[in-house]
């Protein structure tokens, strides 16, 4: 079954700049060597803290910003200059929902024009763009009859990110990209849209990727998920198979983190320890070796690769891998 | 902040250069050949030729650009052929004249402006503010050479106190007399100044107030000394910026005022120059007056650049 | 039952479709505007002033450009002079409403005209970023560093006097400013969320300008624009007072503030004049910029 998204070596680095010649100071690695598969069909969730590369990734596969190094192929087509699918094809196949609802939408335009614009810049009559918008709001759960011709000023928070849900579907895409959409919804209104969301996932038949640094949320919507730190996959796998029983430590500290109502399962110690180093120097070898109990000499010198299990899994760690030199494997 | 203030010196090389591209192109486009207006009509031809030559006027222009930068850079501003005598001379006594109507202009504007924008912050909303708000509007649409005129008439024509132009003798004045002709001026100057700044001071006060000092005003009732010392400490930065580009807009810009009162200054000299299609000093002036623009400008940016510094620490 | 109106029925629905419609920005700015008195006065008042200037004629006795020796500045009140005559004998009333047209358009063109060439290039300039962007905002820090007058009378002053060169002058005096605003405002605006959204599906480059960036981009702009004229009726009126804007014999307010400046001692009064117009006229545009800014500072 050929993956609807393969993406290989992904690469970011952002240099700064400062200094009298205005020359690179720094690099933050945001984004380094990030691979993985979707299939057509199921909702990868990416999970991981701030600053770990999750939006970037994101931004990059839909080609916002420019790559320094992968490849990423749609359905088998590689996307780039000369190659099999252009960034304007690549973009009727794969849109994206953005997290601040009220930013994402032209406040100068009413939100049907602003769902239309899509499909008229590809080619689409106006009169068509308008119609088409206005049976998403129908399919987002938003009557066109009032709520065509509001602003999004005029709009609730849940309502406008149904609008943005509206835009994306407006291109008739395969793969809809979630950036955190909900993470900054009431929690009742968050329930409304992740509703809508799978929903509407069945009723078009789309892929998603879910960006989100709420595991609850990932949980509940994801086939697999992809845990990042620091510009790197450490753990990648299906959901619940992974919240039961996660291998990489970074992911145990993670999960063993989340609040349980369940009085028997409480957290005695602080999961994780030190601070979250800066993605402008990240440690040598294992960027997790820092926060890591286990963490031993040849964390430091070798960095683990993404090493696919028989079981659907892949894990970035020493520990787990036998002849890596490190005691546990 | 050293590698921005270097960027920013080296910065206005290519500014001065362009600049002086501008002047130098305006000195071309004018009508009738360059020569004619380097040298007055009445010389005969064979000198004009020869003046041609040495001034490399036969030659390619950006090599005549080049030729006139580099006199330029040595001090040569060319000669003044109405005068006869070398431009950089008249021009340095006028600049001096124009100082001393700048300087006392921008003392007494920016202290005015301090002041007045400072009471009307701190008495927001009353009929003292509503005043200045109204004072500030009509001091932005006046022309303050009108303002000058309008000066000369009550105090001159009318209550005959004060002279109406002229400085009454060269220098610095010496005696209440000479003096008595820098009062309508330096007032007239000063107009401008006061109203931008006493506009940005109260704008930024207002700021600083909203920011921190609500409760504590409040609760004790009066201004005592230690908010408004910290008030104007946090206010300063920018005000002093714009206190700079305003004197260089008085030094640059002050023609104007200079025309009304017969003011020997920079102002005065390029008025004559264009009464007398004096080129030469006409585009000198300019060049010169622009140049202290924007090393006034560069100096404000470094100041704010140090200033900003210390009050970070 | 029998006092059930028609009106209370007919009301939802008109609420219900007024509801659906939505508020765009344009039209709560002029509803605000609408509410705003002063600046209802001052779009009146310059309202009235352009048709007295425009249709002179009807609105003057005299011709601006004849004097007359035996005349030359009678004061106020004059007998067929309500305002006087100036200091050839012609009458200053009809001298100040034909002055109108050419100090108004020596003051409004300029700015229409640096609003275009400078309003494109800062939007350019802003939202094509990088070498563009530098390359424009190099050239206008180049003019930048002189002082408008500065720069206005070195190009009257050297290429000569008249209405084409003042209004040639006082654009390229305005154009560094509009560059400014405009690349200001469109690189906050291109790095918004939306324009980001807007990329994503896949629009072009003028597809984004026209819909997203242009509509939020012009408000700022305008006013900004409008505070211009003010300054540059007073240039304007500056330039030929000094000689190097309209010549005579034309009317025009700063030029008759030149010359009536000769005859001060005979009549202090009549010089304050043209001022006057020059004054109330760049008032008005001030305060009308301001009341612009405030009601498109709408809060959303």
């Amino acid at each position: 079954m050929r993956p609807l998204l393969a993406v290989d070596g992904l690469t970011k680095h952002f240099p700064l700049r400062g200094g009298p010649l205005n020359r690179t100071k720094a690099v933050v690695q945001a984004v380094d060597d990030v691979s993985f598969e979707v299939g057509a069909g199921e909702t990868l969730g990416i999970v991981g803290e701030s600053g770990c590369g999750k939006s970037t990734t994101a931004r990059l596969l839909m080609h916002l910003v420019p790559l320094d190094h992968g490849t990423i192929a749609f359905d088998g087509k590689a996307v780039g200059a000369g190659a099999g699918l252009s960034r304007r094809d690549l973009h009727r196949q794969m849109q994206m929902v953005f997290q601040d609802s009220y930013a994402s939408l032209n406040p100068r335009l009413p939100v049907a024009m602003s769902i239309a614009f899509g499909p008229l810049v590809h080619g689409l009559a106006k009169s068509a763009s308008l119609a088409r918008a206005r049976d998403l709001l129908q399919a987002v759960g938003l009557d066109p009859m009032l709520f065509a011709n509001r602003y999004p000023h005029e709009l609730s928070g849940g309502q406008r990110q149904r609008i943005n849900v509206a835009r994306a579907l407006a291109l008739e895409p395969r793969l809809v990209i979630l950036d955190e959409a909900v993470s900054a919804l009431d929690k009742s209104i968050e329930a409304q849209v992740l509703n809508l969301l799978i929903d509407i996932k069945e009723q078009f038949d789309l892929t998603y990727i879910f960006i989100s640094h709420d595991l609850n949320v990932v949980r509940f919507i994801s086939d697999r998920v992809l845990v990042m730190y620091l510009g790197k996959v450490v753990e990648l796998g299906p959901v619940d198979r992974i919240y039961r029983e996660p291998r990489h430590p970074y992911t145990k500290a993670l999960l063993s983190a989340m609040p349980s109502m369940d009085p028997r399962r409480r957290t005695m110690d602080a999961p994780l320890s030190g601070d979250p180093p800066n993605p402008i120097n990240p440690p040598s070898g294992c960027r997790f070796r820092t926060r890591c109990p286990f963490a031993e000499a040849v964390c430091a010198d070798v960095p683990p690769t993404l090493t696919m299990g028989h079981d659907g899994r892949a894990v970035a760690c020493h520990m787990l891998v036998s002849g890596s030199g490190h005691r546990r494997a | 902040m050293w590698a921005y203030i270097v960027r920013r010196l080296l910065y206005a090389v290519p500014i001065l250069l362009g600049v002086s591209m501008l002047v130098f192109a305006l000195i071309h486009l004018a009508p009738g050949d360059v020569v004619d207006l380097l040298v007055p009509p009445e010389v005969p031809k064979e000198i004009a030729d020869s003046l041609r030559a040495r001034f490399a006027l036969d030659q390619a222009v950006y090599i005549q650009y080049f030729a006139w930068l580099g006199r330029l850079l040595v001090g040569d501003l060319g000669i003044s052929f109405f005068t006869n005598r070398p431009v950089a001379d008249e021009l340095f006594s006028a600049l001096s004249n124009t100082l001393m109507l700048a300087l006392p202009a921008a003392l007494l504007g920016f202290s005015l402006g301090v002041v007045l924008g400072a009471l009307a912050a701190f008495n927001r909303g009353t009929w003292l503010d509503k005043a200045f708000s109204a004072t500030a509007i009509t001091g932005v649409s006046l022309p303050h050479y009108w303002v000058g005129i309008v000066l000369v008439a009550i105090f001159s024509v009318i209550l005959n106190v004060l002279p109406a132009q002229g400085m009454g003798g060269s220098g610095f004045p010496t005696s209440w007399e000479q003096a008595r002709h820098l009062i309508l001026p330096v007032v007239t100057l000063s107009l401008i100044p006061m109203g931008v700044i006493s506009r940005l001071v109260r704008a930024n006060v207002l700021e600083i107030l909203s920011h921190e000092f609500v409760g504590t005003l409040h609760a004790k009732g009066l201004l005592s000394r230690r908010v408004l010392y910290h008030v104007m400490k946090n206010a300063a930065p920018s005000a002093l910026a714009l206190m700079g580009l305003q004197f260089g807009y008085l030094l640059g810009g002050s023609i104007l005022v200079e025309t009304v009162f017969n003011w020997p200054g920079s102002g005065g000299l390029m008025n004559l120059a264009i009464f007398r299609r004096d080129v030469p000093v006409l585009s000198a002036t300019i060049l010169v007056l622009a140049t202290i623009f924007v090393v006034i400008n560069i100096l404000v940016d470094v100041l704010q650049a140090l200033i900003d510094a210390r009050m970070r620490r | 039952m029998t006092d059930t109106p028609a009106i209370a029925i007919a009301e939802p629905v008109e609420a219900l479709r007024r509801a659906q419609q939505g508020k765009s920005y344009w039209k709560r700015v002029w509803e605000r505007l609408r509410r705003d008195k002063v600046t209802l006065a001052m779009a009146a008042i310059l309202i009235a002033l352009l048709t007295m200037v425009i249709f002179a004629p009807w609105f003057t006795a005299h011709d601006p450009y004849q004097g007359s020796v035996l005349r030359r500045l009678k004061p106020i009140g004059f007998p067929g002079h309500w305002l006087g005559t100036d200091e050839v004998g012609r009458d200053l009333w009809s001298r100040m409403v034909y002055g109108g047209r050419l100090s108004l358009l020596a003051g409004v063109m300029p700015v229409f005209l640096a609003l275009l060439v400078g309003g494109f290039l800062g939007i350019l300039a802003g939202y094509a970023g990088g070498l563009v962007n530098s390359a424009i905002m190099r050239l206008a820090d180049v003019l930048y560093a002189f002082p408008s007058i500065l720069l206005a009378i070195a190009i009257t002053g050297i290429l000569g006097a008249g209405l084409k060169n003042t209004i040639l002058a006082l654009t390229i005096a305005f154009v560094p400013p509009l560059v400014r605003i405009s690349e200001a405002v469109t690189t906050q605006a291109r790095h918004l969320d939306f324009v980001e959204a807007a990329r994503a599906s896949g629009a072009g480059t003028m597809r984004i300008l026209q819909y997203h960036i242009l509509s939020n981009v012009l408000g700022p702009i305008l006013v900004y624009a409008t505070s211009l004229i003010s300054i540059g009726i007073i240039l304007a009126a500056g330039l030929s007072f000094l000689g190097l804007g309209v010549t005579p014999p034309n009317a025009e307010w700063g030029l008759m503030l030149n010359n009536l400046r000769q005859a001060l001692w005979v009549d202090p009064v009549i010089c304050a004049l043209p001022g006057v117009m020059i004054f109330i006229t760049s008032m008005c545009f001030n305060l009308l910029s301001d009341g612009l800014r405030q009601a498109m500072d709408v809060r959303l």
